[in-house]
């Protein structure tokens, strides 16, 4: 596995490669080149010079680049099988999964955001006096992304689509976890046909490679998907070089709010969902879930039978509904919180502990009689953890709510037209959800309020977020409207 | 139904001025060399509900190749009863709960995507039926109309799922969001000049919306829409979202327009027709209407233009097509001071443009459609020639050549003369002299068209300046015809209502719905 770089492959500057492994056996899958600051500045100079005015992904049709991108769909439809099984076996995702959501997610979005440009016009303008002036909607340049490890391809997938198809090029570093997906799609967008320099992908780890980028001169743009903690720490290195325009999606703590009203059966099954999809490793993970004070006791019982019904097992193995989680940092940090809930007086109801002998597997895990201080209320903790607060009105679950630091997502169930208008207007939430859940589409923008992130990705929103506008007047000798 | 490739006899090149004769010549044939052999079967049927039917009357029509004046086959010819059992197929497939409502607006998108890819992979026949009805040479029918097409269709397939809706902050407490919804059934009469090219351009946006519809293509000229139809039963749009009834303006067209249950209708033809299509219209239910008509377009020549550039551009522009585009640069206004010299170039290039059969990659033009557009434009030119105008070259027949016009320059042209305000549609370059800006632009404007204006200058205050000025939806600066699937399309004044292509087109086949809540 190499650095790729101008449409080749390159060992990393250093020498140095790193292990990646599998999290369900914890057995090294292979060795990956190692990139660090001098690897990132090599991909810049390529990418700066696929973005100079007058080369060929410049002059390109913006027709002929979204054929570019609908090339790489069909490509990556026809390596679905491979791809679905190196993300199952590098990320400990269900193969079913990784096969239907996040591969169709990665072709979707591509088909999508392929058209979007020949979609794009610019306006024009009458400004005051004898003037004529229209906007540009350019593409920004050299954008960096930084990919996180819980969807792998399908986030690289959401980072790239939209860059280039507003015309930037890119420097990728996907997370060192979970490098080998974006390694394949290299070879793919080599086969479609992409200029040298267009795509350039680094992998490596954060404080080195990642903060390369972040701090770059020579980087237009950074897109993060990760830890708030981290976002934070890139938004300021951007701020500290060369004020590179920077969006983030970051971390959540997603209220799913059930009203007495609701459809129980399907709130019980879509709050399961909400949050133990993939192993709990989700920034959009409803990891504190409201229910309303009567129908509580009720919806606690029949979560627990849901969770009981868990298979642990490999991810390939048709049949296992919950796989490992990714390393060894985020299982030590998942069972410490598991700890706090005991400790802080939450109801354990079910789990409450690792898995197996082998693998980083925790039991899906069901604390009630959760109260908003305690730990695992107020932390993200990106595990297959569920925590089930009771609330009693409409007002106070609103404030409970909405009282966090973060503001990705929401859910609400109720049948009542009134309390879903007005508790969705309420929350401040990027994204609410009405008697549903995790419902992503490339239409639909997608983003955080308060800490959860700045900028929104996909749909027109994010698309707008990967181009500059120039506005060009002119001096003409008359004005007529 | 069926009909076998009739192998054209390969013609001599003819350039007018100077015959040349050479048997030694062994001219190639572009379509023989990338037509698969046989052409697979073409049904010349009445296409309703994915499938090939009769016509109810058991009447046909026949379609002639008008390079060669041979009939090409026979096609079913509609009429009310057939116009009435497509739009109730039509109407059928635009139910709510059918599969075309609930399919998703990607999945729509998908569709036009691997239209186009059929389109692409049928190419060759494509521009080769093109050719033969039409006699458009075969090459501009296969890297002009036929890329147009798949860029097109390309276009639309992207905007599917780009189609959004407002939320708006009123007053009060009510939430208000809008929605777009397609408009229903559609009807579309697409002309002689583009066939497919026009049939695409009417097609992708209103599948791309949601609608379905039903065309009617010209009578001359059937056989691309016909074959469009099997591609898009090969594709997989549900039965009855597209229909299409070959027949008669006065007879299917007529049908139409007045149709109660067609909710919109799209029509590129004539100014003449068009205005018939819109009384129709309003008299029957008040159907939504968009026109392409005609044109009698403005090229204004400045001198300080590029010289060369604008003959070029203006010569292509006038004769493009055998004349036969909306957008013919039919009144070539220059500047006083370099209007001999442009003259002087201009009846240069009409005397080498290669005049042929069709199939030869020399020929530039080809046939006129029929003995009706043929009449009619020599019409014009003995108008031209008894109004005093000056013929610089051509102004009649090719001998013994069916439809064939020699390529003609009227220098001298006035204002008033038949060929300065009427559309001639025909191979015939009116070339007017100009003393300055104001002068030309109120003379540019003074007709009741307003489709296409082009302006040949470097300065750019003038380029401005006329841009604005013009009343033209397309006003071209230093080059011509420069039409894109991204660009809006349509004529101010009688040239049109309405714009196709771009984001202009598709708000057109959507009805935008203002929705309300009480309360919170």
């Amino acid at each position: 596995r190499d650095i790729f770089i101008n449409n080749e492959w390159h060992n990393s500057v250093s020498g140095k490669k790193f292990p990646v492994f599998n999290p369900a056996t914890e057995e090294k899958i292979c060795e990956v080149e190692e990139g660090d600051k001098e690897d990132i500045d090599k991909a810049v100079k390529a990418a700066r010079q696929a973005f100079q005015i007058g080369s060929p992904w410049r002059t390109m049709n913006a027709s002929e680049r979204g054929r570019l991108i609908y090339k790489l769909a069909d490509l990556i439809e026809r390596d679905r099988l491979l791809l679905a099984t190196m993300e199952s076996i590098n990320g400990g995702k269900l193969f079913s999964n990784s096969y239907t959501l996040d591969l169709g997610g990665c072709v979707a979005t591509l088909r999508y955001c392929a058209a979007y440009l020949s979609t794009n016009d610019c306006v024009f303008y009458f400004p005051d006096g004898n003037f004529f002036g229209y906007t540009r909607h350019e593409p920004i340049g050299v954008c960096g992304q930084i990919i996180p490890w819980n969807f792998p391809l399908f986030m690289f997938i959401w980072k790239i689509g939209p860059a280039l198809c507003c015309g930037n090029t890119v420097v990728v570093k996907p997370a060192e976890q979970t490098p080998l997906t974006a390694l394949h799609v290299a070879s793919l967008i080599q086969e479609a046909g992409f200029p040298p320099g267009v795509v350039n992908i680094v992998p490596g780890y954060g404080p080195t490679a990642g903060a390369a980028i972040s701090s770059h001169m020579d980087i237009d743009k950074v897109a993060f998907t990760g830890s708030t903690e981290v976002g934070k720490m890139i938004k300021e290195a951007a701020g500290k070089s060369n004020l590179k325009r920077v969006t983030l999606e970051l971390g959540g703590k997603s209220p799913f709010i059930v009203f007495a009203d609701s459809d129980l059966d399907s709130a019980v099954e879509v709050a399961h969902q909400a949050l133990f999809y993939h192993q709990g490793q989700c920034c959009i993970a409803a990891s504190r879930l409201f229910v309303e004070e009567s129908i509580y006791d009720e919806f606690v019982r029949r979560s627990v039978e849901r969770a009981k019904k868990y298979v642990l097992g490999n991810p390939l193995t048709p049949g296992v509904s919950q796989g490992p989680q990714i390393d060894k940092k985020q299982y030590e940090k998942i069972l410490d919180l598991i700890e706090s809930g005991k400790k802080e007086g939450a109801k354990l109801e079910c789990g409450g502990g690792p898995w197996g002998n082998k693998g980083f597997f925790i039991q899906p895990t069901v604390f009630s009689n959760v109260t908003d201080e305690m730990r695992i209320a107020k932390e993200e903790i990106f595990g297959p953890v569920q925590q089930i607060m009771k609330f009693k009105s409409l007002d106070d679950v609103i404030k409970r709510a909405n009282n966090t630091h973060y503001g990705l997502a929401a859910g609400i169930f109720t049948k009542d037209i009134d309390k879903a208008i007005t508790v969705s207007s309420a929350l401040q939430a990027g994204t609410v959800w009405v008697n549903c859940y995790s419902v992503v589409s490339p239409q639909c923008p997608f983003g955080g309020f308060k800490m959860s992130g700045n900028g929104r990705e996909l749909g027109e929103y994010g698309l707008q977020e990967y181009t500059e506008v120039k506005m060009v007047t002119m001096k003409i000798s008359q004005k007529n409207s | 139904m069926a009909h076998s490739v009739k192998r054209l006899p390969l013609a001599q090149v003819m350039t007018p001025g100077s015959w040349d004769a050479a048997p030694h010549w062994a001219p190639c044939s572009a379509g023989s060399l990338l037509l698969p052999l046989p052409l697979p079967l073409l049904p010349a049927c009445i296409f309703i509900n994915n499938e090939w039917h009769e016509s109810k009357s058991g009447k046909k029509f026949a379609t002639y190749n008008p390079s060669t004046l041979e009939k090409i086959c026979e096609v079913e010819e509609g009429d009310k009863l057939d116009v009435d059992k497509a739009v109730e197929a039509a109407h059928a497939a635009f139910q709510r709960g059918s599969p075309w409502r609930r399919l998703d607006a990607l999945g729509r998108g998908w569709l036009l995507h691997q239209l186009a890819d059929l389109v692409e992979r049928d190419r060759a026949i494509l521009a080769t039926l093109e050719t033969m009805d039409t006699g458009k040479p075969f090459l501009h029918a296969f890297f002009i109309d036929l890329e147009g097409c798949i860029k097109t269709l390309r276009y639309f397939a992207g905007w599917a799922d780009k189609i959004q809706g407002r939320t708006i902050p009123t007053d009060d407490n009510v939430v208000c969001f809008t929605r777009h919804e397609p408009i229903g059934v559609c009807g579309a009469i697409t002309p002689w000049n583009f066939p497919l090219l026009m049939l695409v351009w009417k097609l992708a946006p209103a599948l791309c919306c949601g609608n379905t519809i039903v065309v009617k293509p010209a009578e001359q000229t059937p056989l691309t829409a016909l074959y469009l139809g099997s591609l898009i039963k090969e594709v997989g749009f549900p039965p009855g979202v597209v229909n299409i009834v070959p027949g008669f303006g006065p007879t299917v067209g007529a049908a139409i327009s007045s149709h109660p249950h067609i909710s919109k209708i799209a029509f590129t033809g004539s100014t003449e027709v068009g205005k018939l299509v819109k009384e129709a219209a309003s008299r029957s239910n008040l159907k939504r209407v968009t026109l392409e008509l005609g044109g009698k377009n403005p090229c204004i020549v400045c001198a300080d233009a590029d010289l060369d550039l604008a003959v070029e551009c203006a010569h292509q522009g006038v004769f493009f097509n055998q004349g036969q585009c909306c957008t013919a640069a039919s009144r070539v206004f220059v500047e006083e001071q370099i209007y001999p010299e442009f003259v002087r170039r201009s009846v240069e290039y009409a005397k080498k443009r290669p005049i042929g059969d069709p199939f030869d990659i020399r020929t530039e033009q080809g046939p006129q459609i029929d003995q009706k557009q043929f009449d009619k434009i020599l019409d014009l030119i003995e108008s031209g020639k008894k109004e005093g105008a000056k013929l610089e070259c051509g102004g009649s027949a090719m001998e013994d050549r069916g439809l064939f016009i020699k390529p003609t320059v009227f220098s001298e042209v006035t204002d008033t003369m038949r060929i300065a305000k009427e559309e001639i549609f025909g191979p015939v370059q009116p070339i007017l002299k100009f003393k300055n800006i104001e002068e030309v632009i109120k003379r540019a404007n003074s007709l009741e068209y307003g489709l296409t204006a082009a302006v040949f200058t470097k300065n750019l205050d003038k380029a401005l300046k006329l841009a604005s000025a013009l009343e033209s939806g397309t006003v071209w600066i230093n080059c011509y015809n420069a039409i894109y699937a991204q660009a809006p399309f349509g004529g101010f004044k009688m040239s049109g209502n309405g714009r196709e292509l771009g984001l202009m087109s598709y708000l057109l086949e959507l009805h935008h719905s203002v929705y309300f809540s009480l309360r919170s």
